[in-house]
């Protein structure tokens, strides 16, 4: 794997922006180049939210996700938006806990994963982003294991230390899913 | 060493600019900015500085020309309309000699305009910050690790030549987060600028920090004095860097987020065999005339992108000199180009330097 464009897209207040930061966070301990780029803005209060991660050997050009490899969307209107943006070939994972649509194209593969209630029925209500990020790291490998967990250890903050196993938990529930 | 973190482009700006010994912040809020302020905010107090939440913009800038004028390194940072607001402080700072650091983390205008990405001040920053004749010093950053490093370039070549320092971000380069190593804290230095009115103790002759000559003559002599260290700088200081620029047809003159942008868009042409490079300026003032001539011949073609209408495409015609063509492709008011886009171009001009 030379480039991995990803786009996470959802509401706010679904932990997209930190999916992606623990994705970058692995990625830069894993030795890569990398860029995280949120969306900002008015829609950031309970509207939709994104953003897009770049992985790469060398050097990131445009940080800006226009056409993922990867799609991590956990709602419907971030999938109506972004469905076709996503190149031939890429890859769609959908919390089919909230977006209850199936994807039309035909030339994308897509993985369903029930990531809110598989959260929920854990005792992890909230973290079906950390579900949604094992199952990406489970489809495309961006990291080790390992540097995936350093890269979970550096984005939750000192003060929030005690929600790094439900983290962890959710994550590993993402992979077995 | 200190270790790489990753860290928003807003927030590496505060943190470089206290490692450069800057303790004297005073700014006034604004998407997408804030998280410049909100982070000096947090760090100020707990190492001795001051981070003031002036009343507005035009009050940020005068406390800034103060504490200049008081030989401390001072800094404030807004986004495009706070700058307009800060335009005549910048011209009396820049009309006293006071060095200072304006951070604009630009975003679409005019008028109130939007919160997304923009590159439209480029004018603003480059020849017409405000009233007089004058310059100020400009830096455009293309990845968080070199605003960091281009924040103490900033401060200390705005010491050399005891003038304002700007550094011309965007919206999308502050609020992106990249891997960063900052750089060694240095302690600050209030004491070595013999100019500064910072109490003469009945040692020395007192100091005087001031814009405003009455005299014609004398005042003439003084712009012309400032204007000859322009030149000095214009000779020694000009910044850019060259990205396949070496056996390029055409050569694609962008900075900050678009040459992001650009450099995805030429990757993609050079995989066609189009002979594409790029020229990005590092400094904006003094534009980097020197490298762009040095390219005019094997380059049959020019391109600016920009996200703007076109405002540096008009200094790389200067510099051209209609001996080439120069193109321009732009977008506007917080549309970021994509790569494709410029890829349209870069096929578009080719099919015509053949």
């Amino acid at each position: 794997m030379s480039d991995l464009n990803v786009l996470f897209a959802g509401f706010g207040g679904q932990g997209i922006l930190f999916a992606g930061k623990v994705m970058a966070y692995a990625a830069m301990i894993e030795g890569k180049e990398l860029s995280w780029l949120p969306s900002y803005g008015p829609e950031m209060r309970g509207g939709t939210a994104s953003c897009s991660v770049c992985i790469s050997d060398k050097a990131i050009g445009s940080p800006l996700v226009v056409n993922p490899d990867v799609l991590v969307v956990m709602n419907l209107p971030s999938l109506e938006k972004f469905e076709n943006d996503v190149v031939p070939g890429g890859l769609i994972i959908i919390d089919s806990s909230i977006v209850h649509k199936k994807v039309a194209r035909t030339d994308v593969n897509v993985v369903y994963v029930d990531a809110s209630k598989l959260a929920e029925d854990n005792g992890l209500k909230g973290a079906a982003n950390m579900v949604m990020l094992g199952r990406l790291f489970k489809e495309t490998g961006f990291c080790s294991a390992e540097n995936l967990d350093l890269g979970l250890q550096k984005s939750v903050p000192a003060r929030k230390a005690n929600l790094l196993d439900s983290n962890r938990k959710a994550i590993a529930l993402g992979i077995e899913s | 060493m200190n270790e790489k973190v990753l860290m928003k482009g807003n927030e590496a700006i505060a943190e470089a600019a206290i490692a450069a010994g800057c303790r004297h912040f005073f700014g006034y809020p604004i998407t997408p900015q804030t998280e410049v302020a909100a982070y000096m905010s947090k760090r100020m107090p707990k190492i001795g500085g001051v981070y003031l939440q002036a009343e507005s913009e035009v009050a940020s800038i005068n406390m800034v020309l103060g504490a200049g004028a008081a030989g401390v390194r001072v800094m404030t940072s807004t986004s495009s309309p706070g700058i307009s607001l800060m335009a005549e402080g910048i011209s009396y700072i820049a009309g006293s000699d006071v060095p200072c650091l304006i951070v604009n983390v630009q975003r679409g205008g005019p008028g109130l305009g939007g919160i997304q990405p923009s590159q439209a001040d480029y004018f603003q920053a480059t020849k017409s910050t405000a009233h007089g004749d004058f310059h100020i010093l400009v830096f455009a950053p293309s990845t968080v690790q070199e605003t960091v490093d281009m924040i103490s370039t900033a401060f200390e070549l705005g010491d050399k030549y005891r003038m304002p320092a700007m550094v011309l971000s965007d919206g999308m380069l502050g609020q992106m987060m990249e891997p960063v190593v900052l750089p060694e804290a240095k302690e600050p230095d209030n004491d070595s600028k013999d100019w500064a009115v910072s109490g003469h103790g009945g040692k020395r002759e007192h100091n005087v920090v001031n814009s405003l000559y009455i005299n014609p003559q004398e005042l003439e002599d003084l712009v012309k004095a400032r204007f000859e260290r322009y030149e000095v700088i214009k000779e020694n200081h000009q910044m850019a860097e060259e990205y396949l620029a070496d056996d390029a047809d055409i050569i694609i003159v962008a900075y900050g987020s678009s040459s992001r942008v650009s450099r995805s868009a030429i990757d993609a042409a050079r995989k066609q065999g189009i002979k594409v490079g790029m020229i990005r300026p590092i400094t904006l003032w003094p534009f980097p005339e020197k490298v762009i001539n040095k390219h005019v011949g094997h380059a049959k073609a020019f391109l600016s992108v920009e996200m703007s209408m076109g405002q540096m495409v008009d200094d790389v015609r200067l510099v051209v000199n209609g001996r080439v063509p120069v193109e321009f492709y732009g977008r506007t008011g917080g549309v970021i180009p994509t790569p494709n886009e410029v890829l349209e171009q870069i096929v578009r001009i080719n099919g015509g330097v053949q």
